[in-house]
């Protein structure tokens, strides 16, 4: 099979109640609040365009935001992709934890590894972010703030 | 004052591409210089055959399983042991000119450090890695890299005659150009001043001109080139007519003749060399390696010679600097590269999980300091580029530290054999869209012997064996010969004793290069 087409999975187990996780990851407003390398976030009705770290835009369109079922689903539209679905589950553990995946469906393959490749240190930055009870408040830090 | 270290790397370059190793395209005088006056080495082997493991090897001084870096797209962390932090530490003044590629290029969230130093400009108030100077360039104008910002800031206009090396769909571009429509060839007319090669000799003849006579210093000048794509400057591209490029000995001429010999190889090698199975992003997803003619890989291999040539002379500019600066007798200079090419060897191009002699044979020239008064020497026992690390420790009288897995090079084959140099080994480890493979490599003797893990074209019990004395291009794989079984299986059991610790928890593929 010669697809040009891939799908990346990421999850991660955060030691707080789904439904605490969810208020972060549920708002799309807050995403550069977690995703390291997002500078903008702006959402407008069901548009969100973010600004990445390089200065590219990326348009996207709000897909599902389940408070119930607690899942989140958006597609990039820039011409680069042909297909794209970014899909945030968060998942209830019953023990006050909960797992959270993040799959990235995209056509070309190389942009869902580029994406969904980031979406790893996303959740990392998403569990620092609540295990450690901080009040995020700016865009997450990208490789500049630590590097020096 | 102590000894000062020029390390020069150059990227996917044959071990065949050099003078002093036989070669007899690219007229490499000033290497092969170096070569005459101090060690050549004749079985040096990198511990992966891909970019980003293979550098941090050098770095490290850690094979890929230790350091983590088990394929490209998988970052080495910032904070991995690094012998540029050891140098750095030990009163050195350290740069590094040119390709890194310790993280992956393909970064739009510029979440990466050496994307985002590059961005910025370099390291400020401090260190990177170790190196107090980051100066970055790859295989062309593309990424946040210096060489890309500085051609985009004085000539643009050249920026459009380089090889487009992805395509619309990001994946490693298969279109063919030149004269024979050979991939990954493009008529580029840049000035040759403008060319990453150049550029980075220029870069590296600057620091070295704003440093005090008497600082010692360590200095990583790592060439993009002959890495494909194939696009040196046209204006050079005539020093060597490809009509006249004579088809390797590795080339097997007749197709029936290169489907039988792959054949005998684990079934992945058939299934690339027909366009069935990409097993990793490093070779053009859609290009098809059977549909590779003879004069595509004559110009191929011109142009290869030709970004060899430049590459030489900037080099050799760099020396008459050094020279210059009165530092001549105390400057070590080390010459290698990450990791062949296949070169048509078996009518294929590029790189992948193939170990053979065309990615795992490697140019390493070390023409110590004249004031050590070393003498030449050739070294044919095996040694890897995990052993440079420690040989720069030692060239600056500092002891390794013991995160370091490799050994000061040794200096002849008597001091080889007195320090135990008996192996090498090579891994792969690749997982990419649903395709997996992993291999086991050691090289020990005059045998090559591979053990495949599972993966998707593999059970497990697949291998290869190799006699170099009798087969010098792997032509014959001997893994089934029961008349072989007792040796193959004292060198897989040789290899698996060998494994080097796995660091753990493993590092995640975080982007496809």
């Amino acid at each position: 099979m010669r697809s040009n087409r891939a799908s990346v999975r990421r999850q991660l187990r955060i030691g707080r109640p789904a439904g605490e996780v969810w208020d972060l990851v549920g708002d799309p407003a807050r995403l550069a609040e977690w995703f390291p390398g997002i500078v903008a976030c702006d959402v407008d009705g069901t548009t969100r365009t973010i600004t990445t770290g390089s200065g590219v835009p990326m348009p996207e369109q709000l897909l599902t935001i389940d408070p119930l079922q607690r899942r989140f689903q958006y597609r990039i539209t820039a011409p680069l992709f042909t297909e794209h679905l970014g899909t945030i589950d968060v998942i209830d553990l019953d023990d006050g934890t909960s797992l959270v995946v993040y799959g990235t469906d995209a056509d070309p393959a190389t942009l869902a590894l580029v994406i969904g490749g980031a979406t790893g240190q996303a959740l990392e930055r998403l569990r620092t972010l609540l295990e450690g009870d901080q009040i995020a408040t700016g865009p997450a830090p990208g490789p500049a703030a630590g590097r020096r | 004052m102590g000894r000062k270290i020029l390390f020069v790397t150059t990227d996917q370059q044959r071990y065949d591409t050099l003078g002093c190793n036989g070669g007899l395209l690219a007229r490499t005088p000033v290497v092969d210089g170096l070569a005459a006056g101090g060690i050549r080495f004749e079985r040096a082997h990198p511990q992966s055959v891909v970019c980003m493991p293979s550098r941090s090897t050098m770095l490290t001084g850690q094979h890929p399983s230790t350091h983590g870096v088990w394929m490209n797209g998988v970052p080495l962390p910032v904070d991995a042991p690094s012998v540029a932090d050891v140098l750095h530490g030990a009163g050195y003044r350290t740069a590094l000119i040119g390709k890194a590629h310790f993280q992956p290029y393909l970064d739009p969230f510029l979440r990466f450090e050496e994307n985002a130093i590059s961005s910025d400009g370099e390291p400020a108030g401090g260190t990177h890695r170790g190196f107090e100077h980051l100066v970055t360039a790859t295989h062309g104008p593309v990424g946040p890299l210096h060489y890309a910002r500085w051609l985009a800031a004085e000539h643009p206009e050249s920026i459009g005659g380089f090889y487009q090396v992805l395509d619309g769909s990001l994946q490693v571009n298969d279109a063919g150009g030149g004269e024979t429509g050979a991939p990954q060839v493009a008529i580029n007319p840049i000035d040759r001043g403008w060319y990453h090669t150049d550029w980075v000799a220029d870069r590296t003849i600057a620091w070295l001109d704003s440093l005090p006579a008497d600082d010692d210093w360590f200095c990583w000048m790592s060439f993009p080139d002959p890495h494909h794509p194939w696009d040196p400057p046209q204006s050079e591209v005539g020093r060597i007519d490809w009509r006249d490029v004579p088809l390797p000995a590795g080339y097997p001429g007749r197709p029936a003749e290169r489907r039988r010999i792959i054949d005998g190889k684990p079934r992945h090698w058939r299934l690339w060399y027909d366009g069935e199975l990409v097993s990793n992003y490093e070779a053009p997803a859609r290009w098809v390696p059977a549909s590779l003619t003879g004069d595509q890989l004559r110009e191929v291999l011109a142009r290869d010679a030709v970004e060899c040539e430049l590459i030489d002379e900037a080099l050799g500019r760099v020396l008459a600097a050094v020279e210059q600066r009165g530092w001549g007798d105390d400057v070590d200079v080390i010459f290698t590269t990450d990791h062949g090419e296949l070169g048509g060897d078996f009518g294929l191009l590029f790189k992948g999980p193939y170990h053979v002699d065309a990615l795992m044979r490697l140019p390493l020239v070390w023409r110590p300091a004249r004031s050590a008064s070393a003498a030449p020497a050739v070294v044919s026992r095996p040694v890897g580029l995990v052993d440079l690390a420690p040989t720069f420790c030692a060239i600056a009288g500092v002891e390794p530290p013991g995160w370091m897995q490799g050994r000061p090079l040794p200096v002849t084959d008597g001091d080889a054999d007195t320090r135990g140099f008996e192996r090498v080994l090579t891994a792969w480890d690749s997982e990419l869209f649903g395709v997996d493979v992993h291999l086991r490599t050691m090289m020990r003797d005059h045998w090559v012997c591979s053990v495949y893990r599972p993966g998707t074209s593999h059970d497990g019990t697949e291998g290869e064996l190799y006699d170099l004395d009798d087969d010098p291009l792997q032509r014959v794989n001997l893994w089934a010969d029961p008349e072989r079984r007792a040796l193959r299986d004292d060198l897989v059991a040789d290899l698996e004793d060998h494994q080097p610790p796995v660091r753990s928890p493993r590092l995640l593929l975080e982007a496809p290069v």
